[in-house]
């Protein structure tokens, strides 16, 4: 039933994955490292525009930056932003081989949940990246996944095989699809508020460390929200789905299951976080560590429910 | 719900400490918007989140109530503690209750005033263009050959085309579009109070009923016929539609092979169903996530295990009981099995046995026979029979899996015990009798049931998400055109705009078709 030779190329391309990823990681390190003096330019650029309003402004200050990009230099932002690239394919591949080997949706265990987390951070991280030049996340997102696929490969791994019954139902593809996706972007918006949190926190900065490229406190509050923006409905729709799921699944759409407690713990404190954002005597700071709770949840749920509360849920191990 | 609200925010019994001549009304209408600010929703929100967090972590008598029993059992002082504040019933609890209701509340204090206030804006003129349009956010100035009026009219067309509401005023032309952002919000926290209305009368219309079926037999959607029933607040029994299910067979599928030997890949319950008396009998394969419905309520598959045949004769030699008796799993991964088979009938002495069956069974390191696997490939049972009275006589309920050996005495335990196979009879000592594994047969646990606040439930969650989705995705934009005749025989376009929550590539459109109907020509004079 499982094709073991598509199982072990699947584990190859993870390891190959894990491995650009750290190459990624050290090219963004290396660009933060020596890329340095042009950076140096850019923050009192950014606050001018900044000043003059609108959300395009740090949008602008980057394509500033990349302008002064000296050319005989090796460019280690494009080099890391390549690996990158080529690291989420070949994720990509490892994931789709996944699937193939055991025939059904590589979303099945904790391993190849976490897998495809990251793999949904990561794309949501590139499609910033496109579209509005976040390079400066690439290398504390990097950290981030690099260590989540190491505890996915040493801990959570788990040959491919079939499903439990209860699993057997579309509604795993739309479910756990949406589940993954949200978390992922969530992710990339705690990964977001970290970095505005210390940002915040440290408002002179000191020229030179590893915060430099990171914009201003107000760009990285916005961006971390408009991110949290974009799960916030993904995930209502995953616990929905979920209900959908259930309904047919275990006879009720909602019974407290301790996985649906949290996924609802969650949505309530990411919730709270929208609207304390948009409290007076709340915003910034509060709100930010709001949201971080919420992701604590977000891990929590994933994490610690699976193997600390026995529930309907219990497809860990 | 906003007229109850007052009450619920009962007026605080403090008359030092308020202000003179508050009054009662004051104090209500003071408490009214607390309750209602979005401070108090806040903390009401939390306080929501960290109410069900002991619900996950204590056992909850709606979902596990042995789990609960042995909580009780370990932790004797601490549990009648937790009891009292309905730790054991979280969601039902009373102050759980209450923080979602006050928090119901205060979502509909705050979101039906808005509605209003939509409405109207909904019905309004755009706001007047500010004197000076150069200082908003967003501002573009020109001038063209263009004369006021046309440009102001080629204003109008574009604006239009892109569906602002417009109204004129003297010289400028004033536009909004967007308030789909409000309505999205709005839609979104009135779905919310839906879904949470239509879970709720969901709960008290609805019933469901637990039954554990035997191949080759059925049961009636009946009251009488189920293990456990539970009707909501408002359900009457006299309403629960007459259906019978019968179960003909059932299959589990293990995967034979590999780290996961053993695991399930499939259940299925070939069942037969009649709605009515008079309705024709139609074949079912009830699976997981494949309910059988039926007259409006779900028959559900939920869990599976084995049911020993046996043959118990007594002390005078003759049978005392003839049937399958289910046993429960007490280890998922093997079947290893529990079960009670009382035989009250039996003479001298009633009977009482204690059995463990063995779907694979296999001798283990130590000699002890374990199951192996899942499926009944060798399936064996061990008995600890008992004799004297059952205790059935005082009328004092039992529970079929279990047996009061208050009055027993063993006569067959530990060693004298030796495993049966099929068709192996055990004979008693002392002439008892004697008791025959004569083979076995699979039992389904089916639930049944009915909520009519499903589908309204799911529809106001799917409209909740459009309603927020819209609400991210639309903002509110307000843009102002104003063109003025200056000196020689030039216009001044002024175009400024204001975009709630963040500027848009928009208005630069907007901007540019503008000077294509209106086209830019060099100043006359420096500007500024």
């Amino acid at each position: 039933m499982v094709d073991t030779h598509l199982a072990n190329l699947s584990n190859q391309l993870m390891l190959g994955a894990v491995l650009l990823y750290v190459v990624a990681m050290v090219g963004y390190a290396a660009d933060i490292a020596f890329g340095g003096r042009r950076a140096a330019a850019v923050p009192s650029e950014a606050k001018v525009l900044i000043g003059a309003g609108g959300p395009e402004a740090s949008e602008a200050a980057t394509d500033v930056e990349e302008a002064e990009d000296d050319g005989r230099r090796i460019e280690w932002g494009r080099f890391a932003v390549l690996i990158n690239v080529l690291a989420w394919g070949v994720h990509g591949a490892e994931i789709i081989t996944r699937g193939m080997a055991a025939d059904r949706v590589p979303w099945g265990n904790m391993y190849e949940f976490t897998s495809a987390i990251t793999f949904a951070a990561v794309t949501v991280y590139l499609v910033m990246l496109w579209r509005y030049k976040v390079s400066w996340l690439g290398p504390f997102l990097m950290v981030a996944v690099i260590i989540a696929l190491g505890i996915a490969t040493i801990w959570l791994y788990n040959d491919p095989g079939p499903l439990r019954p209860a699993l057997h139902s579309y509604w795993i593809a739309i479910h756990v699809t949406a589940a993954v996706t949200a978390t992922g972007t969530f992710t990339v918006a705690g990964v977001a508020t970290i970095l505005y949190l210390v940002k915040a926190r440290d408002k002179a900065g000191k020229p030179g460390g590893i915060m430099d490229r990171v914009p201003d406190a107000e760009t990285l509050d916005r961006i971390s929200h408009r991110t949290m923006m974009f799960g916030f409905p993904i995930w209502t729709f995953a616990i929905i789905a979920g209900a959908i799921w259930a309904d047919s699944a275990w006879g009720r759409y909602w019974g407290w299951d301790p996985k649906e407690t949290w996924s609802f713990i969650t949505w309530v404190v990411y919730a709270g976080y929208l609207h304390a954002r948009a409290t007076a005597g709340w915003r910034g700071r509060k709100a930010a560590v709001i949201s971080l709770i919420a992701f604590g949840c977000l891990l929590f749920n994933f994490f610690g429910i699976n193997y600390l509360v026995s529930g309907l849920h219990s497809y860990a191990g | 719900m906003s007229v109850d609200a007052p009450e619920a925010q009962a007026a605080p019994q403090a008359p030092k400490d308020r202000p003179a001549g508050i009054g009662l009304i004051g104090w209500l209408r003071w408490g009214w918007r607390q309750l209602t600010s979005m401070r108090t929703a806040l903390v009401l929100l939390f306080l929501v989140a960290l109410g069900t967090v002991p619900g996950s972590f204590l056992p909850q008598r709606g979902l596990a109530p042995e789990k609960v029993a042995t909580f009780f059992d370990r932790h004797k002082t601490l549990a009648p503690w937790l009891d009292r504040l309905s730790l054991f019933n979280v969601f039902s609890a009373p102050w759980f209750a209450a923080i979602y209701i006050l928090l119901f509340i205060s979502l509909a204090g705050c979101v039906l005033p808005r509605t209003k206030h939509h409405f109207s804006q909904l019905r309004s003129r755009p706001p007047k263009a500010p004197r000076n349009l150069r200082r908003l956010p967003e501002a573009a100035s020109y001038e063209t050959a263009a004369a006021p009026d046309e440009v102001l009219a080629e204003a109008r067309k574009i604006l239009k085309e892109r569906r602002f509401r417009l109204d004129a005023y003297d010289d400028a032309v004033a536009a909004e579009k967007g308030y789909l952002r409000e309505t999205g919000n709005l839609v979104f926290h009135l779905a919310l109070l839906v879904l949470l209305f239509a879970v709720g009368s969901g709960t008290a219309l609805g019933y469901k009923g637990n039954v554990l079926v035997t191949e080759g037999e059925g049961f009636s959607n009946t009251l009488t016929s189920y293990d456990a029933f539970k009707g909501g607040r408002s359900f009457n029994a006299s309403k629960l539609p007459p259906f019978t299910v019968w179960l003909d067979s059932f299959s589990a599928n293990y995967l034979t092979s590999g780290p996961n030997r053993g695991q399930p890949t499939k259940f299925a319950a070939k069942v037969r169903y009649q709605a009515g008396l008079k309705s024709p009998v139609t074949s079912y394969d009830l699976q997981v996530n494949h309910p059988l419905v039926v007259d409006g309520a779900r028959v559900y598959l939920l869990g599976h295990g084995y049911a020993p045949r046996f043959t118990v004769r007594d002390g005078k030699g003759q049978v005392a009981f003839q049937g399958t008796v289910p046993f429960l799993p007490s280890e998922e991964s093997t079947f290893t099995s529990e079960g009670v088979i009382k035989v009250p009938d039996a003479q001298p002495d009633q009977l009482g046995i204690v059995g463990y069956f063995w779907p694979t069974a296999v001798p283990n390191q130590q000699g002890k026979v374990v199951s192996a696997f899942p499926a009944a490939w060798n399936p064996q049972v061990a008995l600890y029979v008992f004799k004297g009275d059952l205790g059935l006589s005082n009328g004092a309920p039992q529970s079929v899996y279990k047996l009061d050996t208050a009055k027993l005495k063993p006569i067959v335990m530990g060693n004298q015990t030796k495993p049966l196979a099929i068709g192996q009879t055990l004979t008693l000592p002392g002439g008892a009798g004697s008791v025959t594994f004569d083979g076995y047969k699979q039992w389904i646990s089916v639930q049944v049931n009915h909520d009519p606040g499903r589908v309204p439930a799911l529809s106001a969650g799917i409209i909740a998400i459009m309603g927020i989705v819209t609400s991210f995705l639309v903002r509110r934009r307000r843009v102002w055109v104003r063109a003025k005749a200056a000196d020689g025989g030039r216009t001044v376009v002024e175009v400024g705009g204001l975009t709630l929550g963040g500027a848009t590539p928009d208005f630069d459109a907007i901007v540019e078709r503008l000077k294509k109907a209106a086209p830019e020509e060099p100043p006359n004079t420096d500007e500024e």
